[in-house]
């Protein structure tokens, strides 16, 4: 579905990605783990449109992403839920979903995805009111997703989805994550909390300063012994 | 449905009732001497004020983007507006078009390569866009050079100004309300969630940037056409300076902030004409406390509606 070949990024002078490649199959979860640094968000800004690569090239559906504006990027099927939540946060938490479908003119069906993100997200019905910068940092973890799912995505990004939440939110956000790929979203995500992330994925890469340093199942990496080292401590 | 639509409707003959009560009482009151020369001069200074505070709100408040050069699209306005009319000898409408029409495209020439820019950068470049406009004008002898234009016929009245002040703020109302205003916001609160809703931010800092310089270029006609000379000295940074600090107060993000914030400045420079040594310090010490007081300014980013006095109303009683 997805596919990077060889892609280069730069910062100015850092070489941030290193020839680096992934592959995103259908219907899949795939993960991508590694240290702060190690070019995890930068991949998928990259994909998404808000970095270009020096070299390569980003196959999603017979189209080269490269040459795409970010923009349009989301028309394709592509939408994200990005490092931080980044909420709009002098908007109600209905105006923040509205804005996720903002390239959308099918009216009534999204009005029926609102409702499902509503009974998904119940406690974003009781506040849909409300500001999104006065909710609590899982709240607006759920309006990201939720303004994600808002475009109907075909590839949904998500970039540190446990972010700063209690461990029992972020079980609990998992579990919405593993859902949203049962429902038919593929889903490609980047995580330091390697342990949930390898539990829901398929596939999984290790990134180390802009390289894949290794890649396979998910029940592969998990019982790796460089992984477990390295990112699941012991 | 019904009572909503009878709601909206009501609010709208409330609104337009209220707003031709004023334009008669205060043209009654021209008409028969109750508002003087100087009261005349003031009104006028406040129309204008709102439109250019109201225009750069919509720059600076809803689309996030501090520009500091809205004197310069003032300038454009004027001058183009100016030389329609006393050139070409065409009529008033003509050359108020024409400025806003010159006012905006300055605005795009300005706009496309600057609002790839963020904050300082862009204030700066701003900045820097005002007085090059100024030194341009300094320089253009057909424009009269330092001097400027004088003798210009006065056909700014309060009817025109009463007009464009309406005009101004309905347009930029429904930009705002509009799904455009709501891209144009969300550009405001996180530039990169924008873009990843989808949102073509550039697009849309360029079109708020355009709009704001043409309402900027109006306001500059309705000067031109009042005052009698326009020089490129009037419209300098400060201009641009005083003309922000009538948004910010107003609350970034607030049309009503914008147009109370301007039409107290504007009484307020105007009670202090007789003591200019201590203008300068009550109008620096107003700011100072509000921005102590009230960071948000006056409105925040709320604003003033017939509704929200009916809420008060409920709430007391």
């Amino acid at each position: 579905m997805l596919k990077v070949n060889n892609v280069d990024v730069y910062y100015g002078a850092i070489h941030a990605l290193k020839g680096l490649s992934l592959d995103v199959e259908l219907g899949n979860i795939v993960t991508l783990i590694g240290a702060n640094g190690a070019g995890k968000t930068t991949t998928l800004k990259t994909i998404s449109g808000l970095l270009r690569p020096k070299n390569g090239n980003i196959i999603f559906k017979g189209k080269d992403l490269v040459k795409i504006p970010p923009e349009k990027i989301v028309g394709l099927g592509i939408s994200q839920v990005p490092e931080g939540r980044r909420v709009f946060s002098t908007m109600s938490v209905l105006e923040n979903l509205e804005m996720g479908a903002y390239l959308r003119t099918d009216k009534k069906e999204k009005q029926s995805d609102l409702e499902n993100i509503f009974t998904r997200f119940p406690r974003l019905k009781e506040r849909r009111k409300q500001l999104a910068g006065t909710l609590s940092g899982g709240e607006q973890q759920m309006l990201a997703i939720g303004r994600a799912l808002m475009a109907r995505p075909e590839l949904l990004l998500m970039d540190e989805p446990s972010m700063g939440l209690a461990p029992l939110l972020v079980k609990e956000i998992f579990a919405i994550i593993k859902d949203i790929n049962e429902k038919g979203t593929t889903i490609l995500l980047v995580e330091q909390n390697a342990h949930m992330a390898l539990s829901i994925a398929d596939k999984a890469y290790v990134l180390e300063t802009g390289k894949i340093v290794l890649e396979g199942s998910a029940q592969e990496l998990m019982h790796s012994e460089a992984v477990k080292k390295a990112y699941l401590g012991g | 449905m019904k009572k909503i639509l009878k709601n909206k409707l009501s609010q709208f003959i409330i609104n337009v009732i209220i707003l031709a009560a004023i334009f008669t009482i205060v043209q009654y009151m021209l008409n028969v001497g109750i508002l003087n020369r100087f009261y005349e001069i003031t009104l006028t200074s406040m129309c204008i004020n709102i439109i250019l505070a109201v225009s750069l709100n919509l720059i600076n408040g809803f689309t996030g983007q501090l520009s500091l050069g809205h004197a310069g699209f003032m300038a454009i306005g004027a001058y183009v507006s100016v030389v329609i009319t006393n050139y070409f000898e065409l009529p008033l409408i003509i050359g108020l078009i024409g400025g806003c029409l010159g006012a905006a495209i300055a605005g795009f020439i300005i706009g496309v390569p600057t609002l790839r820019l963020k904050g300082d950068y862009l204030a700066i470049a701003t900045l820097g866009f005002g007085e090059i406009i100024r030194v341009l004008l300094q320089n253009i002898d057909y424009v009269g050079g330092p001097a400027g234009i004088s003798g210009i016929a006065k056909q700014t009245n309060w009817a025109w100004l009463f007009g464009s002040v309406i005009l101004t703020v309905i347009i930029i109302q429904n930009i705002i309300n509009s799904s455009y205003g709501r891209a144009i916001i969300s550009v405001r609160e996180d530039e990169i969630a924008a873009e990843v809703m989808g949102v073509n931010t550039t697009n849309y800092k360029v079109l708020a940037f355009v709009i704001g310089a043409l309402f900027a270029g109006l306001a500059g006609g309705l000067y031109g056409h009042y005052f009698y000379i326009i020089k490129p000295e009037t419209f300098n940074f400060l201009k641009s300076f005083d003309i922000l600090v009538m948004v910010v107060l107003g609350g970034l993000g607030s049309t009503t902030g914008a147009i109370i914030a301007a039409i107290f400045i504007t009484v307020l420079t105007a009670a202090l004409q007789a003591f200019p040594a201590v203008r300068m310090i009550i109008y620096a010490l107003i700011l100072i406390l509000v921005m102590i007081y009230r960071p948000q300014g006056l409105m925040g980013n709320k604003e003033l509606t017939i509704r929200s006095f009916g809420k008060i109303w409920g709430e007391k009683r």
